[in-house]
């Protein structure tokens, strides 16, 4: 059953398509990611389906109501945590999350038990009289998911959860996001620009670039596209196109001044890369050995990396 | 959907109020302009008879009503305003996703602003009657705080519509100084508004505070320039147009980073 439907979504921002005719469905309880670099389209995407933006084109529908024809009951069945925070730190924890509940239309005793049980799934119960201004970026982030949660929404979505956050924190929002989707089976669908993120978390991950979904499915089956391990070469001079004649080399791309090449069993083949650069007149400045990741599907999909893409 | 959702508009009403007492520092700063303007201005022009003010009252006594209109105007238009600071600190976006009618979200704005100018506006008159001020009557006082009630929902109403058509903060200054300032001075709080040249009269009779203060003065002090009821239609005509149109800036405003 489909809980989230896309299809041909656009936003254009006067002639910029910041979300380019983009199509795809979210299963009930599933835990689905959009992975892509910054300005990809992900943000975009998410504030039209959560109706806090309209789409150029395009429909979409979320827990079986349309996000343009029917916004309110839209939003009773969803939560969202946003890539900026959204908390009033004149507010203490529990004024944050009683003042959600009571947006949301809930009485006294489900409010009252919803509020520990958040607080307690996020750890922050003995913090909850404090003033959100002496929190840090980390217990801010768990509050939020915290109060997405408030209203026990059918759908939660996140917008770069971890984002900014140290690795310890990182790790423990993966574990309460893990923990939401497996007990309570809440879908949700969140987005990241960190591949390791989308590979541990996301049963599917859709891969987003300048707006455009280049490939949905499991990191798994993703993966195997790049088949066996990576390794990639920093050529100084000579022509790294050469390599493609080597026998046991699968796949080769070119991005910047490096080549990744996908072959098997890596480990073994670097001596016999070397002799053949050497006889060729390439030379090499560095030489890097990886199994396939997310990062090397976006290379191979779209021909730069996320992190390049992010800086240029 | 229900076009209002009390618990909401409730809770809306109380933020603000938690808001503004744990910022005890900006209420008290917002409350001594008025009151200087009172202490210093009554005072200095304690002798002063001016074209246009009624026999028989004295400065102070003529301004302790503008005063009051002063810190209503502010109050309320820092209220509406209001709007930017939640917009640029990004606590709006989560207002704006919830299921609640952009009509209540605009009535908890209204309810929260306008008990807390109210309370200040009380503040002041209570210091005025410290210093020798008495009321003329108490159904003088009641019509009074109806005017209060009328000029606050404007300007709160004023103070929405431009936070709606705004980004952040930075044009703030801008609307305290060609906004708020020539509201204020040219509605008959300072000085009588016969005394203005011709060319300044046409703002004056199309500034609503002019008719709020004036009201509050009969209420007050017991004197006016124009009818009451006048000063009541005309103020309630610019209220309801006025907070009509914030309500449907808002509505389409955006939410913002």
């Amino acid at each position: 059953m489909n809980i989230i439907t896309v299809r041909n979504l656009v936003k254009k921002f006067k002639d910029f398509a910041a979300v380019d005719d983009i199509t795809f469905d979210v299963k009930e309880g599933e835990l689905f990611g959009l992975l892509g670099p910054n300005g990809a389209g992900k943000t975009t995407t998410i504030r039209m389906l959560t109706t806090l933006l309209s789409a150029t084109s395009g429909s979409a529908t979320v827990a079986g109501f349309d996000v343009s024809k029917n916004k309110s009951d839209v939003r009773q069945n969803i939560g969202i945590v946003f890539q900026e925070p959204a908390l009033d730190k004149q507010l203490t924890a529990r004024e944050n999350l009683d003042f959600h509940a009571r947006m949301y239309g809930l009485k006294k005793d489900v409010r009252r038990e919803r509020l520990q049980a958040v607080l307690n799934l996020v750890e922050l119960t003995d913090k909850q009289d404090a003033l959100v201004e002496t929190f840090s970026g980390g217990m801010q982030r768990r509050l939020e998911i915290a109060r997405g949660l408030m209203h026990a929404p059918k759908v939660l979505f996140l917008d770069e959860p971890t984002l900014g956050l140290d690795a310890q924190t990182r790790r423990k929002i993966w574990e309460y996001i893990l923990r939401l989707n497996q007990t309570q089976h809440t879908t949700i669908l969140l987005t990241t620009h960190y591949m390791e993120e989308a590979d541990i978390l996301c049963q599917r991950v859709g891969i987003i670039d300048r707006g455009k979904i280049v490939a949905i499915d499991t990191p798994k089956n993703l993966k195997n596209i790049i088949g066996a391990d990576v390794i990639t070469l920093e050529v100084e001079s000579g022509d790294g196109q050469a390599f493609r004649n080597l026998p046991f080399v699968n796949e080769l791309v070119e991005h910047g001044s490096a080549i990744s090449l996908s072959l098997t069993n890596g480990e073994h083949q670097i001596p016999p890369l070397m002799e053949f650069a050497q006889s060729h007149g390439i030379r090499i400045k560095s030489v890097e050995l990886h199994k396939p990741s997310l990062e090397d599907v976006f290379l191979r999909l779209t021909g730069t990396t996320i992190r390049e893409r992010n800086t240029s | 959907m229900k076009p209002i959702q009390i618990q909401a508009v409730h809770v809306l009403w109380i933020r603000e109020i938690k808001r503004t007492w744990r910022a005890k520092s900006r209420v008290i700063g917002t409350i001594i302009m008025p009151l200087f303007f009172l202490i210093f201005l009554g005072s200095g022009f304690r002798r002063a008879r001016l074209p246009g003010m009624p026999d028989g009252i004295d400065y102070m006594s003529y301004l302790i009503p503008g005063v009051v209109g002063m810190s209503l105007l502010f109050r309320s238009m820092f209220g509406g305003l209001q709007v930017l600071w939640d917009k640029e600190f990004g606590f709006l976006k989560e207002i704006m996703v919830t299921p609640v009618s952009r009509l209540s979200i605009v009535l908890g704005r209204i309810a929260g602003s306008t008990t807390i100018a109210l309370a200040q506006s009380f503040m002041i008159l209570f210091l005025s009657i410290l210093i020798g001020f008495r009321f003329t009557s108490l159904p003088g006082f009641i019509l009074a705080v109806i005017f209060m009630i009328l000029i606050a929902f404007t300007f709160i109403g004023l103070g929405l519509s431009f936070a709606s058509r705004m980004k952040d903060m930075h044009g703030f200054q801008l609307i305290m100084n060609f906004v708020i300032f020539p509201i204020f001075f040219l509605s008959g709080a300072l000085y009588p508004v016969q005394g203005l040249p011709r060319f300044l009269k046409p703002l004056v009779y199309l500034n609503p505070l002019t008719y709020g203060i004036d009201g509050l003065r009969q209420g007050l002090v017991g004197t006016s320039s124009f009818p009451v009821w006048l000063d009541f239609a005309i103020l309630s005509f610019f209220c309801l147009g006025i907070v009509t149109i914030g309500s449907l800036l808002f509505e389409t405003s955006d939410v913002g980073q």
